[in-house]
């Protein structure tokens, strides 16, 4: 028996058929099963945690835009290293040796520590310096 | 002294070679740049960049030793060093050198972020150079990557002025779209035909059986490109990017990275899907009648000189793409050459646009560069010497450029598009002359004075001659470039040399 193409999507539908039902299930459940109480502290943005207070457009440093930044960039960075880590032991065996995968990651290494000396150096993590060259 | 670098290094870092004089070049101004004290002028760092684009212009030549290998791939086959990819590196540095001129001598004393500044036009460089040599499609939206970043920063370098900002934005929200485009196109084309390697994918497209993928793939990707080359109706960020960048920037941004994604276009259309043709001629066809005239026609109603030029550029995209009508290797040939003269006379006419109107655009508009040839003949004359080139008068680049260009189509049987072509071309002198005529008016009294009045730099004089000199022999003696064009086209697309060699008559 010949089995069409598309059908090994099959589970893929069952999934997203199970996960829409599940979300369904649970607010139609809740609206039945739960009780309702609106008070002022119901009503607040964040039921617990923190006050909310003023705007939310205020000014924010632009201290913080570069910090998440350069996080997402050396994250990524030491992301790619773990490939190349889990690789590195059979690297004889793809049809190069281990000294060039050596060298690679020395060559990789030494791009991100140029990045790390350049920001440091430009004062980007000093965090009480107003006057960091950013 | 001809040094042997093909037995001095690897054969795989030799490929790359170029870019990798680049890298260098700009991780060490980085470096130098972090190490100075900050109250010390970062502008010796502008040669050292002027100096490691030399180095890679000489390696870009080097690698012409490459040639006698029959391999012509390395890196697991995803760089290819080819007669094609030398002419454009060579244009590319040549492009990147004369910018770093210009920028020499017009960047303020002591600017903020100088040393960034020339950094991020060596990494720009890198990643147009790696461009024009990526065979393999992963790698050439990395390139492309590469270069958007560093031009997307280098638009809002002036960011204490709102124009700026606004640019960078613009530039990098839009550009970032069309890479999406362009990034969505390679899934569609390795899920057609399993493949990310251009010239596997040529091989594949007729037993891959998914042709509408292919044509989705296709549509993608020429959105991607069409945008980085300002082809309409792609074209609507360049205007406002060019007027809020500055002048040497838009003299770079104008011209190199252009060059890289024409170079990128030639090989995705003639290397990637030729089987295609009688599909995507007449849609190039549609792009080049439409970016010729949306470009000219809005360029007759703009009074400042950077947007005007802007425009311009818009329409010189669509007489480049008009090439692509003409037959084989033809349109690849003629292609290149019109990037090649279109380069040099638009990074000259910026560069003189800096002197005049001042790093900070002071004087932008084309009543304040009245009286100029008057002031300082010798950039009024420079100015009008770039112009007449744009309309393409003989005796400049401009001319052969168009001439080739529009004799290719008309090869290729596309009449009427040479005919639009033409008409735009009137269309567009008339623009050209406003600009020329406002220089060469006798000053008012009372007409502002242009800030040119100090000595002009040795950079930048430096960085005129050599646009100049570029214009000059590409209108004179094109046959060299023209040759070297011809070489690159063939070795893209081995038939119908016989063609070429009907054109290569001068």
């Amino acid at each position: 028996m010949t089995v069409p193409y598309s059908w090994q999507y099959l589970p893929l539908l069952m999934h997203i058929c199970f996960a829409i039902g599940l979300g369904i299930f649970m607010l139609v459940a809740s609206w039945f099963i739960g009780r309702r109480r609106f008070s002022k502290v119901k009503q607040q943005t964040y039921e617990c945690g923190m006050m909310p207070q003023g705007d939310a457009r205020g000014r924010f440093s632009v201290r913080f835009y570069m910090v998440a930044m350069l996080f997402i960039l050396f994250d990524v960075e030491g992301v790619f290293m773990i490939p190349w880590a889990v690789i590195y032991k059979k690297l004889p065996s793809l049809g190069c040796s281990r000294l060039f995968g050596f060298w690679e990651i020395v060559v990789y290494l030494g791009f991100v520590a140029v990045g790390l000396f350049y920001i440091i150096r430009k004062g980007i993590l000093k965090w009480s310096d107003d006057r960091a060259d950013l | 002294m001809t040094l042997d670098l093909l037995h001095l290094m690897p054969t795989d870092l030799f490929r790359i070679l170029p870019e990798v004089v680049l890298t260098i070049t700009g991780v060490l101004i980085m470096l130098v740049d972090a190490s100075l004290p900050p109250h010390v002028d970062r502008r010796n760092l502008g040669w050292l960049a002027a100096l490691g684009t030399v180095f890679a212009l000489l390696a870009s030549q080097a690698q012409l030793a490459l040639l006698q290998l029959a391999e012509r791939t390395g890196f697991y086959g995803t760089v290819e060093t080819s007669t094609f990819s030398i002419f454009f590196h060579v244009l590319i540095c040549g492009i990147v050198l004369v910018t770093l001129l210009i920028a020499l001598d017009t960047l303020p004393e002591n600017g903020h972020h100088k040393g960034e500044f020339f950094a991020l036009i060596t990494f720009g460089a890198v990643g147009m150079c790696l461009l024009t040599s990526a065979v393999e499609l992963l790698v050439v939206f990395i390139a492309l990557e590469i270069s958007s970043i560093a031009t997307y920063v280098l638009a809002g370098y002036r960011k204490e002025n709102g124009r700026g900002p606004e640019a960078a934005i613009k530039y990098f929200l839009l550009g970032s779209f069309a890479t999406g485009f362009f990034l969505y196109g390679i899934a569609m084309v390795f899920g057609a035909t399993g493949s990310t390697v251009i010239s596997e994918i040529a091989t594949r497209v007729h037993t891959g059986g998914h042709p509408g993928l292919i044509l989705l793939a296709l549509g993608l990707m020429l959105v991607g490109i069409l945008f980085k080359v300002s082809a309409a109706p792609f074209h609507i960020w360049t205007p406002d990017v060019y007027e809020g960048a500055p002048s040497p920037v838009v003299a770079l941004m104008s011209t190199a990275p252009k060059a890289a994604a024409f170079a990128l276009l030639i090989r995705i259309l003639y290397g990637a899907f030729p089987a295609l043709q009688p599909i995507w001629t007449p849609l190039l066809w549609l792009v080049a009648v439409l970016s010729m005239t949306v470009g000219n026609l809005a360029a007759l109603r703009q009074h400042n000189v950077k947007r005007m030029l802007a425009y311009s550029s818009i329409a010189h995209a669509g007489y480049l793409i008009a090439a692509f009508a003409g037959a084989g290797n033809t349109g690849i040939t003629a292609a290149c050459f019109y990037t090649a003269a279109y380069a040099s006379m638009n990074v000259g006419a910026f560069a003189v646009v800096t002197l005049i109107s001042g790093y900070e655009d002071e004087l932008p508009l084309i009543k304040d560069f009245r009286g100029v040839l008057y002031r300082t003949p010798v950039l009024g004359g420079a100015l009008i010497f770039f112009l007449i080139s744009l309309i393409g008068i003989p005796f400049t680049g401009g001319f052969f450029g168009k001439f080739f260009s529009f004799t290719t189509a008309m090869g290729g049987g596309a009449v009427w598009l040479v005919l639009i072509g033409l008409l735009n071309s009137g269309l567009a002198a008339a623009y050209y002359l406003r600009l020329i005529v406002s220089i060469a008016q006798k000053p008012e009294g009372e007409s502002p004075v242009p800030p040119v009045a100090q000595p002009i730099g040795v950079a930048v004089s430096a960085a005129l001659m050599l646009a100049i000199a570029a214009t000059l022999v590409l209108g004179i003696a094109p046959g060299e470039v023209l040759k070297n064009a011809a070489e690159g086209a063939y070795e893209l697309m081995p038939h119908s040399m016989q063609m070429v060699n009907s054109l290569v008559f001068f």
